[in-house]
């Protein structure tokens, strides 16, 4: 995947001469010794890369600089030192004129109380960013109607926000960050101030619109089950600083010091792994065209899979008919078919009711190819280890 | 012995007359500068309501009450400025009314930029804010000695005074409300590209306009009650009838003047207050406003959903 935004060894000081603070913290000072002397770290060296097209989720308690980190891309926030690359563009060297050319068309964003304006209606404030830009107003009418429609708010679209309930409002948000297409979207504790349930239908609502958008989202939350349910990555933020940094699997299983271990602690990790974490090689028996066996890895114990030159499954052998499986000039007839096949990706909550039945389990990639199988007992030891080790 | 006035007095008062008598003569074009714009505009208005026969001036004032306020109030100043046309004192409301509309019309060409200014710069608000200070805690009757001083007397002077008392809660209103707006709504402005003139136009003005005119409410009523304080320096209208009636002994004459005084007062208050806390709930775009005002339709919401009642009451309808 190519990179869309880069940030490099970013810092943010609030006082009066941030330049010296930067110098200072370069130099080894801690924050605290910089407190002293009136400077409040923001941000101390943060940097990340996002790949196009992933949620790249920052998560922190308040005060952590997170939001800090966020205003400084689109520079609501002048960052003191550090490069902000947006494909390959420093935003931190962009004039007025540049910058607002890059809120208007490259980054776009979405806020955590909303931020809409009360005294217009929905369609106007989901075409707020394209009015700005100077379009005709049928043009900007058009593509926000268009926008309304993918968030599902086509029918509101000449009422006030004052009528429409938080949930609907941030579609209202969303709807008015993607009227620019703008291909990078900092969500700013977008779905915070929602209820739990309607933050549930969100949080599946951006899923649904990302598979199809497929924007580089930049995603500030203070919620790691929502880090963890949104995140392609996810960098964790502390002091200012970025923590720790990896997929969410990463972080679970791995916290890089307490203040991380004390976000995982109460995860279910049954939600947080996959397949593929649990799974084991699968050492298939390849059969090709004819029925004939090509290949034959397999030494171990339990079913044998056996699968097409493609790694297409087509069903698999019980340990009994091994034996005869050398002897037979038709290997395809001895074939079971009665398996479950689950994506890698599949958490193991959803893998696990697979389990509760004799059925072998079958792990397949995206493309329908067999990577790995798993044993019921395979999973519920990683269950129990893992769970026991966090609490 | 311990008189005052034995002492060695001061010459202070000498001192300003001096002062300001050389101001008068040589800063004379500088005054007249400042009390031509006043003196057209005030000019213009009076003519125009002197001119205009009386019934259809109270259809007029009726209406826009009932265009910017409610039936009610537009029913109640019907009634008022009849009344002050019966008591016989309507020429001398109309010259208070002119004086009062010139006044507030300059007091928003004046106080809205320099309100905004404020809101922009906090060096402008560290220069204004010890000014407008001084200005509302001088009592309104000071003011007339330095205006008369450098005006001279007259109507023109008086609109001078009215506008100098009238216009610093609109430049106070004015910034805070501008600071007000909520700073996510302002981040979001920013964060989509607007320009700093797109950013007041579009959500900075919209957003304070309930306090603005929370402002221009104050400002009506200090251009009111100064009005009729400026008859002292010989400004016509109701003030001069209570200050006539009262020179003369004649209570019944300075009584209708000042019935008249309240009426108007009232009517004023009521329209600038409907205005206000109208904006405050429904806050419809600052042009709108206006144009809501000279179209003859309502466009209020006759067709506003049952969520739209709900929302208003503080309870939000369930997520669709």
């Amino acid at each position: 995947m190519t990179e869309r935004v880069r940030i490099e060894n970013l810092y943010k000081i609030f006082g009066d001469s941030p330049q010296e603070a930067v110098r200072l913290l370069r130099s080894g000072k801690t924050k605290d010794e910089l407190l002293a002397s009136r400077y409040v770290v923001g941000l101390n060296d943060v940097s990340i890369s996002v790949p196009a097209g992933s949620i790249f989720m920052v998560m922190g308690l308040s005060g952590s600089g997170k939001s800090t980190l966020a205003r400084c891309i689109n520079r609501l926030i002048e960052p003191d030192a550090g490069r902000i690359l947006i494909d390959g563009e420093d935003v931190t060297r962009a004039d007025a004129a540049r910058l607002r050319e890059i809120r208007r068309s490259r980054v776009s964003m979405v806020f955590q109380h909303f931020a809409l304006l009360p005294h217009r209606t929905v369609a106007e404030n989901a075409e707020f960013g394209l009015k700005m830009r100077g379009l005709p107003a049928r043009e900007r009418r058009e593509k926000a109607r268009r926008i309304l429609e993918v968030v599902g708010l086509a029918a509101w679209e000449n009422h006030r926000p004052a009528e429409l309930s938080g949930g609907m409002r941030q579609r209202v948000g969303l709807a008015r960050a993607l009227a620019t297409e703008a291909d990078v979207l900092i969500m700013d504790e977008a779905f915070s101030a929602l209820d739990p349930l309607i933050r549930n239908e969100m949080q599946d609502e951006l899923l649904r619109l990302q598979q199809v958008l497929k924007k580089t989202i930049l995603f500030i939350t203070h919620d790691f089950q929502e880090a963890i349910r949104l995140g392609t990555r996810i960098a964790i933020m502390a002091d200012g600083a970025v923590v720790q940094e990896g997929t969410a699997q990463e972080i679970v299983l791995s916290p890089n010091n307490d203040y991380v271990a004390a976000f995982t602690r109460h995860i279910d990790r049954t939600r947080v792994f996959d397949a593929a974490s649990v799974m084991s090689p699968a050492e298939p028996i390849v059969l090709s065209g004819d029925g004939t066996v090509v290949e034959q890895r397999r030494g171990g114990l339990g079913p044998a899979y056996a699968t097409d030159p493609e790694g297409r499954i087509l069903g698999y052998y019980a340990p009994e008919d091994l034996d005869s499986l050398s002897e037979t000039r038709e290997p395809k007839a001895l074939l079971r078919k009665d398996f479950s096949a689950v994506r890698s990706d599949a958490k193991l909550f959803e893998v696990a009711p697979l389990c509760r039945s004799q059925r072998p389990v079958a792990v397949v990639d995206e493309n329908g190819r067999l990577c790995g199988r798993i044993e019921a007992d395979s999973v519920l030891a990683w269950i129990g280890n893992n769970q026991t080790r966090a609490s | 012995m311990f008189d005052p006035d034995n002492l060695y007095v001061l010459p202070l008062a000498e001192w300003i007359q001096v002062a300001v008598r050389w101001m008068a003569v040589n800063l004379r074009p500088l005054f007249t500068t400042i009390k031509w714009p006043v003196e057209s505009l005030l000019g213009f208005i009076q003519d125009t309501f002197h001119a205009v026969p009386y019934p259809i001036l109270i259809l007029l004032f009726s209406l826009f009450a009932w265009r910017a306020a409610t039936g009610r109030i537009a029913l109640f100043t019907a009634l008022s400025l009849a009344f002050i046309a019966i008591i016989g004192v309507w020429y001398e409301a109309m010259t208070t009314l002119a004086l009062i509309a010139t006044s507030i019309i300059l007091c928003v060409l004046i106080g809205i930029p320099t309100g905004i200014l404020c809101a922009r710069s906090d060096k402008a608000w560290s220069v204004i804010r010890p000014i407008l200070d001084i200005m509302q805690t001088t009592p309104s009757f000071v003011y007339l000695v330095p205006v008369v001083m450098l005006f001279g007397v007259g109507t023109v002077p008086g609109a001078v005074a009215v506008i100098v008392v009238a216009i610093p809660p609109l430049i106070r209103f004015t910034n805070l409300g501008i600071r007000m707006v909520d700073r996510e709504i302002v981040e979001a402005g920013i964060a989509f590209g607007a320009t700093p003139r797109q950013l007041l136009l579009e959500v900075q003005l919209p957003l304070a306009l309930p306090t603005i005119l929370g402002g221009l409410n104050q400002t009506v009523l200090m251009a009111m009650v100064m009005s009729v304080i400026v008859a002292m320096i010989g400004a016509e209208g109701l003030g001069l009838v209570v200050l006539q009636g009262l020179g003369r002994l004649d209570v019944g004459r300075a009584a209708v003047g000042g019935i008249a005084i309240v009426l108007l007062a009232i009517v004023l208050d009521r329209i600038t207050q409907a205005m206000a806390n109208e904006q405050g709930v429904q806050r419809p775009s600052f042009l709108s406003n206006f144009v809501r005002l000279l179209r003859l339709r309502r466009t209020d919401d006759e067709e506003a959903p049952i969520a739209a009642r709900a929302a208003r009451r503080g309870t939000a309808v369930d997520d669709a």
